[in-house]
């Protein structure tokens, strides 16, 4: 597995539990039907993540995501865009924490991930082994501005536009 | 029209460095071919049966001469010497290297040309009327929407990875000539009745292919300025929903039909309510800005009628009946749009040879305010054309072969490249196409038809909009046979329907006669001015079945 953010690969401080037995384990990812066991077994100061397949439902997800600081979105494949809406979706009903897209994913989606509110990116070694991470790194900056507001920052094509405007600039 | 700002020009530009990139991490095999298959799509790039085919997007149809020349320098460079003009308003090549395409998309950068979203399971080129802007029975030019759809959807970050392919039309007229019923959404600009303010009506479900449907309304009057939130709802819900275990069921008209038109406005609402509209939607000032490109020409100030075109038509009835069969009314006095047939008897629909679209290139430049458009029907339209200069234009074209009189008649073919060109083809339809035309070449007894639209498709897929033709033909191969369905009744307007099949399939030699026979029911049955689409709306599918079944008896 490689685990990579926009700064590049970094360290994986998650350790999957077996089931729902996080034991004592500080930052503990559970597969989504483990998550309400799991979920009465937390303790104060145990950070718990959760894997959830990429047609979970929202209207069940959202009832707990403020007591997680991890979700993990399966990508079964990278031709499949579920995830990209379910992680829209999922920062739409307020989660701050970490989001992240676990799958084969390729290196040209990189920036699709984050703008649609991924933090991470966790690849499976056979797409790791063909596509390392400076190609991620290099992919992730080919477009400079894309046209979509509310995607991200506030850097698309629109709202240079408008700021051009409000600038007097001749945009 | 729209001209690029440094955004949109670099934008483009990267995404040309983009795909170099993408073709050199498949060749040192850091993309498997499953990988750079969708990301070459996604750049127009088919593997065709013969060679690669290079899919251009002309957006809403609309091209300047500029573009259009460079269209045949590309052609003449890198293709045969001619390009192919589709049912998307696109503009295909068929002969292309792989290893000329980065420079080929270089030279559309340089006229703010693209291939972006032309294929791929994405939202694809976005269709317009092709008479946006001059049509008389028009409430708002289409073209300024269809152009904010465009920024929005291309590269998208959250549906560009769809269940399946996503069409858009739009239209600002009260006659629908964009055929937005069969559109996966399909947008018409329309009043409201109590406000008087412009609103949207949106369709949603709308497709042809294997299983053909008309699409229908989940919103009756959208605000303008909520477009984007209402598209991104829609388009979330779909990428959501959508089935993902069959391509033939992926459509987002599969997802309306599967749990109802109902219960499918309630997903789209509920998620559009969600939606914080102000940080999505385009502010008014960038609508203005888009629209300014599309401010109307200068016309000069003239007579309803030109007296010059009157006299012309007078001295020679050839160019009358090409005048009255080609030229829509249009918007401003002593003005015409004016459709250039690419269906001339023989050749494949919707093709150009880079002469001759030089020649339209010039002719846009020099009387039609320098623009030009495609339309789904594979024909080029001179929008803005003073009447007295169409005797000069109709000579010119005649000299370069594009004087055919026939724009809406029976050889006015919607054919799509079909087994000669296309991988996904069960069988020929240009072949098709020219028999047909060939039977009917006669001037005279096309016009006494009227108008009749006939639209052959070489797959299932639909390309050729069979099922939306007043005669649809459906090529199909059986135990290695070529076999051709007919279907009847189809139509392509604000009365969109789905044809219905006449009987079996029939080997391609006896097509035209079919055809012939069908017409003849028409000739003999018809009451006054009565279309053919009309007679057959009046008499049923009885007695076209009956004429149908003794060809298909002779040759059973």
């Amino acid at each position: 597995m490689l685990l990579l953010d926009k700064s590049g690969a970094k360290a994986d401080v998650w350790t999957r539990s077996e089931g729902a037995a996080i034991d004592n384990i500080s930052h503990a990812l559970v597969a989504w039907e483990a998550l309400p066991e799991a979920l009465q077994q937390k303790s104060r100061d145990q950070r718990l993540g959760v894997i959830v397949p990429n047609n979970v439902s929202i209207a069940e997800l959202k009832l707990v995501l403020r007591q997680l600081s991890l979700v993990a979105v399966s990508f079964p494949s990278f031709s499949d865009g579920r995830g990209f809406s379910l992680a829209k979706l999922i920062r739409n009903h307020g989660f701050t924490g970490t989001l992240r897209a676990s799958g084969p994913l390729i290196a040209d989606q990189f920036a699709y991930a984050i703008s649609c509110g991924f933090d991470e990116i966790e690849l499976p070694d056979a797409s790791a082994g063909r596509q390392p991470v400076e190609q991620w790194l290099k992919a992730v900056a080919q477009i400079s501005h894309g046209y979509q507001r509310g995607y991200g920052d506030n850097r698309n094509i629109l709202d240079q536009r408008r700021a051009a405007r409000a600038a007097g600039g001749a945009v | 029209m729209y001209r690029y700002d440094e955004f949109d020009e670099r934008f483009v530009r990267e995404r040309v460095a983009q795909f170099r990139d993408q073709v050199a991490r498949r060749l040192d095999g850091s993309l498997t071919e499953d990988e750079f298959k969708p990301l070459r799509l996604k750049n127009g790039v088919y593997l065709q049966l013969h060679a690669y085919m290079l899919r251009i997007a002309v957006p809403y149809g609309t091209l300047n001469s500029r573009q259009l020349r460079q269209l045949a320098l590309i052609g003449e460079k890198y293709d045969r010497g001619y390009g192919h003009f589709t049912t998307r308003t696109n503009l295909q090549y068929n002969w292309p290297k792989l290893r000329d395409i980065p420079d080929i998309l270089d030279l559309l950068a340089d006229v703010e040309m693209h291939c972006i979203q032309t294929s791929g399971n994405c939202i694809r080129n976005v269709t317009a009327d092709h008479f946006a802007g001059v049509a008389q029975d028009e409430i708002e030019d289409p073209r300024p929407t269809a152009e904010l759809i465009r920024q929005w959807s291309s590269l998208h970050p959250e549906f560009s990875y769809l269940p399946r392919k996503f069409k858009i039309a739009v239209t600002g007229a009260e006659h629908d000539r964009a055929v937005i019923k069969a559109h996966d959404i399909g947008l018409r600009l329309r009043r409201h009745p109590d406000t008087h303010e412009i609103c949207f009506e949106v369709s949603v479900g709308g497709g042809l292919g294997r299983t053909p449907m008309i699409g229908k309304v989940v919103r009756d009057y959208l605000p303008k300025a909520d477009l984007l939130a209402y598209l991104e709802a829609v388009m979330r819900v779909y990428n959501l929903e959508g089935r993902r275990d069959n391509k033939y069921k992926a459509r987002v008209k599969i997802l309306v039909h599967e749990i109802g038109v109902e219960e499918f406005t309630r997903r789209v609402e509920e998620e559009f309510a969600r939606l914080d509209g102000p940080s999505v939607n385009a502010d008014p000032a960038e609508v203005a800005r888009i629209a300014a490109y599309f401010a109307p020409p200068s016309y000069e100030v003239l007579p309803e009628t030109s007296r010059v075109l009157e006299a012309t038509k007078a001295a020679n009835p050839a160019f009358a009946r090409w005048v009255e069969t080609n030229t829509t009314p249009h918007k401003a006095p002593g003005y015409t749009a004016l459709t250039i047939s690419l269906k001339p008897i023989g050749e494949a629909p919707g093709d150009a040879t880079s002469e001759q679209m030089r020649l339209v290139a010039d002719l846009a430049e020099q009387y039609s305010h320098d623009e030009l458009r495609v339309t789904h029907a594979q024909n080029l339209v001179l929008p803005h054309l003073r009447q007295r200069d169409l005797f000069t234009i109709w000579q010119k074209l005649g000299e370069a072969g594009l004087a055919s009189a026939n724009i809406g008649l029976i050889t006015d073919i919607i054919a799509c490249p079909g087994l000669d060109y296309c991988a996904l083809a069960t069988a020929r339809s240009i072949p098709i196409a020219q028999a047909i035309q060939r039977r009917f070449a006669d001037d005279e007894r096309q016009r006494l038809i009227g108008e009749l639209n006939i639209k052959i498709s070489g797959c299932i897929n639909a390309c050729g909009h069979h099922h939306i033709g007043h005669i649809g033909i459906l090529g199909l191969e059986k135990r290695g046979i070529e076999s051709y369905q007919i279907t009847l009744g189809g139509e392509a307007t604000e009365n969109a329907t789905i044809g219905e099949i006449l009987g079996p399939g029939l080997a391609a030699e006896d097509v035209p006669d079919a055809i012939g026979r069908i017409v003849d029911v028409y000739l003999a049955e018809r009451q006054g001015n009565e279309s053919f689409i009309e007679s057959v709306r009046r008499l049923g599918l009885a007695p076209f079945k009956a004429a149908f079944q003794e060809v298909a008896n002779a040759v059973a």
